[in-house]
């Protein structure tokens, strides 16, 4: 098992107010799955992915990851564990505009503990997002559907166990978006975790799974029955 | 690590060109505190050997004898108190072979202040009253005329030689010998002009009149002490001996049984023994002005804290993404704070070349001037600015460094 979360709980108190966020949700993921993260604004989903991400702690509840029980570790070993275990796509790319596309890429190396050549992987993994030919560019050279790719290389290169992706097209026209849903797609067929957070169903059911939370609750957990194929431009299969 | 190390020296560097102006202004308090303690070092080291230099050039064989006990401090005198324990006859005392044998030669002064005129022409001057062997102990040499003789010092005899600064001031193109010259009242004739010898250790040669000292006491003053006294030893190497020898004879002539020095009424100082008050005196001027101009460089931290702190707030979701890829806070702490000493130190770096070049021109201009000024930044002060200028960094880039370090990834990556 992946991942697996027994009754999360998440609380944040501002000023005495406290808001409870999520209400005790429990699921596993195995290694190789597409999941899907869908619901509402307001339902906790990005919570929930903070969580899951190792970006945020629980309130109550157990996280085991690959096996490990990670609600009890400290900020530098989460640290450690995101570098090793996770790889980001954010929603607004975030990429470093001072730096080129392969610094970029290879700034997880920075704060790796395993060894190899990082010039080396960087460019392994440009090249199987399509970009080998953008590497020396800035980012503010490169168009939104390029930049995402660069954030997908940057989540590839340190070899994580899951990819988390939020709202990866949600700033990318159509075009670009279903580019960036392609290379997610053949990244999970060559045997990566995904996991996708959205709102948008179109875009969720590219996943093989959608687990669909409401008001801090887990609603749904369903498989994708007719599931959407980028590469075939995007037809019902 | 190496990794980290190169993109935490490269990124500052980035930041510093992408904000050029921004960074310049930055560093400014560094670069003009730096330059400040090096320019303030190097001339202070320059004038000091100047005036060391000058007043080696005196000769280093010289002791002087003032009136009054001062131990190691300031003389009486330079508190406006007059003491009059010396006499013409302490001066005959050392003088006399018998007494003091490491005694070269010797002089006596009693000093005055007058105006010096002829016909229309009046200047006023330093008179001062001395002994024949006023050329043997401090040198100078007679262009026209003579000095007087040991007769004539100790005669009343009514004669002046002039300094080259009053000949020129009161007779201009005219030749002063023989001439009648008034001072306070009383008529003296011109029998010498000095040669010019121009302005040593604060001390100019050739603002003043010499007359003999018992026509000074008597005649003009109407005084028994003397000023101070001067001697020349007869070899650098006796000078404990002869400063011991001219000790004893004051003791013997002024009836002073101690002879552990609490009771002298004079002073004996030696060359070797001013060199080293004034040593003490200029290096002290310099480090208290070094150590003002270091305030600037305090000035200059807090510049660089508000700046660092700045950049942290603007760089909100850089810490967050990396954060998000596996930074732990000493990964962003060290960067920020690697950040913050390589923008002082660059700002210590550009002092320093700064503070260099200023203190090579004001030795070129001092030597153009004709001053022996030499050149000479220490090894001392370059070590001295870097290591301030990487500690200025350090104490001041870790509030911001710790700020940044301690951001909470979500909020960091949610930060608009």
């Amino acid at each position: 098992m992946l991942i697996k979360l027994e009754n999360i709980k998440k609380e944040f108190s501002n000023d005495e107010i406290v808001t409870k966020v999520l209400h005790g949700i429990s699921f596993d993921i195995e290694k190789g799955d597409f999941v899907s993260i869908m619901g509402p604004s307001g339902s906790g989903k990005s919570t929930l992915m903070h969580i899951v991400g190792l970006l945020d702690k629980t309130t109550s509840g157990k996280y085991y990851l690959e096996g490990r029980d990670v609600t009890t570790l400290d900020d530098t070993e989460l640290a450690l564990l995101r570098n090793e275990k996770i790889g980001f796509v954010f929603q607004s790319f975030n990429l470093l505009a001072k730096s080129t596309v392969l610094e970029n890429v290879m700034l997880p190396l920075v704060y790796s503990t395993k060894k190899g050549d990082a010039e080396k992987k960087a460019r392994n993994v440009l090249e199987q997002v399509g970009l080998k030919h953008r590497i020396d560019y800035m980012p503010n050279q490169i168009s939104g559907g390029e930049k995402q790719r660069v954030a997908i290389a940057r989540a590839l290169v340190n070899e994580p166990s899951v990819i988390f992706a939020d709202e990866p097209t949600g700033n990318l026209d159509s075009k670009s978006g279903i580019q960036v849903m392609e290379i997610l797609q053949k990244l999970n067929e060559e045997g990566n975790t995904i996991i996708l957070v959205t709102h948008e169903t179109f875009t969720a059911e590219h996943a093989k799974r959608i687990i669909y939370i409401r008001d801090g609750l887990l609603e749904s957990d369903t498989l994708v029955k007719k599931r959407r194929f980028a590469h075939d431009g995007d037809m019902l299969k | 690590m190496i990794l980290q190390i190169k993109q935490a020296i490269r990124s500052p560097i980035q930041s510093l060109l992408a904000n050029k102006v921004r960074s310049f202004l930055t560093i400014l308090g560094i670069v003009i505190g730096v330059s400040a303690v090096v320019v303030i070092m190097a001339v202070g080291a320059g004038a000091q050997s100047l005036i060391l230099g000058q007043i080696e050039s005196l000769g280093s064989d010289l002791v002087g004898v003032l009136p009054g006990n001062s131990g190691d401090g300031a003389p009486a005198s330079a508190m406006g108190i007059v003491v009059t324990t010396l006499t013409y006859d302490d001066l005959l005392a050392i003088k006399n072979k018998n007494n003091a044998p490491n005694i070269k030669e010797a002089t006596a002064y009693v000093k005055g202040f007058s105006s010096v005129s002829w016909g229309s022409n009046s200047y006023d001057t330093n008179i001062s009253g001395t002994t024949a062997s006023y050329l043997d102990v401090e040198g100078g040499e007679v262009e026209f005329g003579r000095f007087f003789t040991e007769a004539e010092e100790k005669s009343t005899s009514k004669i002046v030689v002039l300094g080259s600064t009053v000949a020129k001031e009161v007779f201009g193109q005219s030749d002063p010998i023989g001439k009648k010259v008034k001072i306070k009242k009383r008529t003296f004739e011109v029998i010498g002009v000095m040669k010019e010898r121009g302005t040593v250790a604060f001390q100019n040669y050739d603002d003043q009149v010499f007359i003999p000292i018992v026509t000074m006491q008597k005649t003009v003053e109407g005084i028994d002490h003397i000023t101070m006294m001067r001697m020349k030893i007869s070899h650098e190497d006796n000078t404990e001996i002869a400063i011991e020898e001219v000790k004893a004879t004051l003791r013997e002539e002024h009836g002073i049984k101690d002879t552990t020095g609490t009771e002298d009424d004079f002073t004996v100082r030696g060359a070797a023994q001013a060199l080293d008050i004034i040593t003490t005196i200029t290096d002290s001027l310099k480090f208290f002005l070094a150590a003002m101009a270091a305030i600037s460089l305090i000035v200059g931290g807090i510049g660089i804290m508000n700046i660092m702190l700045i950049s942290v707030n603007e760089r909100t979701r850089e810490i967050g993404l990396r954060k998000a890829v596996g930074a732990n806070n000493r990964h962003i702490l060290i960067q920020f704070l690697l950040e913050s000493i390589v923008l002082t130190i660059l700002g210590g770096l550009f002092g320093l070349v700064a503070g260099t070049l200023f203190s090579f021109l004001v030795a070129v201009v001092a030597n153009a001037l004709g001053y022996d000024w030499t050149f000479h930044v220490s090894l001392f002060s370059i070590i001295l600015s870097v290591t301030v200028s990487m500690l200025i960094g350090l104490i001041f880039g870790i509030v911001p460094a710790k700020k940044a370090s301690q951001l909470e990834p979500i909020e960091a990556l949610r930060y608009e």
